[in-house]
């Protein structure tokens, strides 16, 4: 036991701040979601109870409000870990970058997939505080990369962009081709 | 003889071979940079290989999958970060090594002993797989459905200390692959008359966001890193001499990773357990793990290059997949109508043996590959990490939006990558809800397949393999109340 026991608190996984909050939201998601259960699924007079369209969602979600029922009673009696304020705020913060990547997908079907990649990886280069030169031209390079690889090498299903169609005959289908 | 050379026709082109050298040696830098990891890699790369040939994109994914590991030993053992989660345990003695001024020997000790454990787990694949070829058939719905149901078990009771919030998680993952149109009555479940929920929320959607958004979110809102590693000096042959004298330690621990690798659910962290624990106990220095034991390296090393060859095995003879990875491979596989499972076995299998070369070429290639251009990857792995957020954003948007062209596609993902965030700040198991939705996905076609033979429950565990699993199911239920019980009575 004396070699044992370093080893279980080596893979021991910990609990993390903003446990607790996440849960409360998991629970009452769960809830929410089991509630809605003859709302949502069809049951059927006919055929075994493991047959019906709901049986899966059924088991699933009663699975996931007891285990998150537990969790959050593990949780809660579980020592405190302050900065859990911090931690959300943190969490929240991903939402930023959550926009610019929308902001991205919903640009390139409009300005092209490389015009838009050129464009976007500076600035969000910019975004996160880099002011050398040397980082903007080596964002701009690994963008052009990226899309000479999937878009002109590997051919991956993304469409030109529309402003593609002001350019000239020759060149407009080139790019639609490969940008 | 003949599945052999018909094995050698499929792999032996230009293009198979360029995919496995392209895998092999961006595996190693993909596992060497920290916060990339094989999981991110795979998922950017899935869709692009869906035009593809099965073989090349399989090769392709297989050479990130199996070489990843090699190259997250590299930052773990020069500057105490792991590049991948599976080389946290070789920071514990691969560290302190380079600490005392040993680094050159900690990598050759690495990555001699990943290429014994790699090379170990492929042999015996090979030699397993007319065994397999044999069994594989045995296996109807029953059996497989018993055999995911073990997965799911196994994937839960894995995570020590975090049972409810994986339990909880897999249960969500099960859900998730329940919304909408059911296959059978086409009734729509939880679409909320939404009509992109309509056709379900697919598998690469939820992939992407939860390993690729999730990760490049995390590292634009943490604080920036920039690893710092200084050059070695010297040649990095001397590890596969030292190898010897840690040879038991090295095939103990390399079967652990075969066997743990076998088995849905379980994995290379209890690999790792099993085989760190054994060397540690049968060390004449005990006392050195943890500090800087070589026998420690190789046990952890040898260990996880074992499981992604063996991983294969569950993959391809039942198309189970035993963790997020080989679920990965899955689609690559449905999507070029190749379905693994025992029929693989019967009709294709030069196709599973070309598979099985191909990981004993790729590593081959990643040994010589990092014997020669440590240097050089040092310098890779420098790249600040809110900088390489940038890049894994922008790849994400290939692999979400190349699927469909659907930005409602790109926006599921990138909620998931909000959740994937949270979920690996709180240390909670992401793979749980990948394999719920697979292995759900599996119990749910099997169950209903298996039910024009089945009457009572008891007909489920009629069959010898079915009984089998079913008792392995009731065994590790058992034994893991009786662990809980013992460490409560014990922390009382």
């Amino acid at each position: 036991m004396f070699k044992l026991k370093p080893m279980k608190t080596l893979f021991k996984r910990d609990r993390r701040t903003g446990d607790f909050v996440f849960a409360v939201i998991f629970l009452i998601f769960s809830i929410l979601l089991l509630s809605q259960l003859d709302e949502q699924v069809h049951w059927s007079n006919q055929g075994k109870f493991i047959a019906q369209p709901g049986f899966w969602p059924a088991v699933s979600l009663t699975g996931m409000t007891i285990f998150a029922f537990f969790h959050l009673i593990g949780s809660a009696l579980s020592q405190r870990i302050y900065g859990r304020l911090k931690e959300i705020g943190l969490w929240v913060r991903s939402l930023e970058y959550a926009a610019w990547f929308l902001l991205y997908v919903w640009l390139v079907p409009q300005v092209g997939y490389l015009p838009m990649t050129l464009i976007f990886m500076p600035l969000l280069v910019f975004r996160l505080g880099y002011r050398e030169l040397k980082m903007f031209l080596l964002a701009s390079f690994i963008g052009f990369l990226i899309v000479l690889v999937f878009k002109t090498f590997l051919k991956v299903k993304i469409p030109g962009g529309e402003l593609y169609e002001y350019l000239p005959g020759s060149i407009r289908s080139f790019m639609i081709l490969n940008f | 003889m003949d599945v052999l050379l018909s094995a050698f026709d499929i792999l032996f082109r230009w293009d198979v071979l360029f995919a496995l050298l392209i895998g092999s040696v961006g595996g190693v830098f993909i596992g060497a940079i920290p916060g990339v990891g094989a999981a991110v890699a795979i998922a950017i790369l899935l869709p692009a290989t869906f035009s593809l040939e099965p073989i090349v994109g399989l090769t392709l994914l297989l050479g990130i999958y199996g070489s990843s590991m090699y190259g997250g030993s590299i930052p773990a053992i020069l500057i105490n970060t792991p590049g991948t989660a599976v080389n946290a345990l070789t920071t514990y003695d691969g560290y302190p090594m380079t600490q005392r001024g040993e680094g050159r020997r900690a990598l050759s000790l690495a990555y001699s002993a990943s290429f014994f454990g790699g090379i170990l787990s492929v042999i015996c694949l090979i030699l397993f797989a007319p065994v397999l070829a044999k069994v594989a058939p045995l296996f109807g719905s029953r059996e497989i459905f018993m055999a995911a149901l073990l997965g799911i078990i196994l994937v839960v009771f894995a995570h020590r200390g975090q049972i409810l919030a994986t339990g909880m998680l897999a249960c969500f993952g099960i859900f998730i692959n329940s919304i909408g149109l059911e296959p059978i009555r086409y009734t729509k479940r939880y679409t909320f008359d939404q009509s992109w929920l309509a056709s379900g929320v697919d598998l690469i959607v939820v992939v992407l966001g939860l390993f690729a958004l999730s990760q490049a979110f995390l590292l634009l809102v943490e604080n920036n890193y920039s690893p710092k590693a200084t050059p070695l000096k010297g040649g990095l042959f001397q590890g596969l001499k030292e190898l010897w004298i840690y040879k038991r330690v090295a095939s103990v621990s390399a079967s652990f990773g075969i066997l743990m690798g076998m088995i849905p659910g379980v994995g290379e962290f209890t690999a790792q357990f099993m085989s760190y624990t054994y060397a540690q106990k049968n060390s004449e220095k005990p006392e050195l793990f943890g500090k800087g034991s070589p026998e420690g390296l190789v046990a952890s090393e040898a260990a996880n290059n074992a499981v992604p060859a063996a991983a294969m095995i569950p993959l391809l003879a039942l198309g189970i997949p035993g963790e997020a990875l080989t679920a990965m491979m899955l689609s690559v596989f449905y999507v070029h109508n190749v379905i693994p499972g025992p029929q693989l076995f019967q009709n294709e299998m030069d196709f599973v043996m070309a598979l099985y070369i191909s990981l004993l070429l790729l590593n081959g290639i990643v040994l010589i590959f990092l014997m020669f251009s440590t240097n050089f990857i040092l310098k890779i792995i420098q790249i600040p990490t809110r900088f390489l957020g940038v890049v894994i954003l922008t790849l994400s948007f290939v692999g979400v939006y190349s699927l469909r062209n659907s930005i409602t596609d790109c926006a599921v993902a990138a909620g998931f990558g909000v959740f994937g965030l949270i979920l690996k700040r709180l240390n909670l198991p992401i793979v749980a809800i990948i394999l719920g939705m697979v292995l759900g996905g599996i119990m749910e076609v099997k169950l209903r397949s298996s039910m024009a033979r089945v009457t009572t429950p008891l007909d489920f565990i009629d069959r010898p393999i079915s009984a089998a699993i079913f008792a392995i199911i009731v065994l590790v239920i058992v034994l893991h109340i009786r662990t809980a019980v013992k460490e409560y009575c014990e922390h009382k």
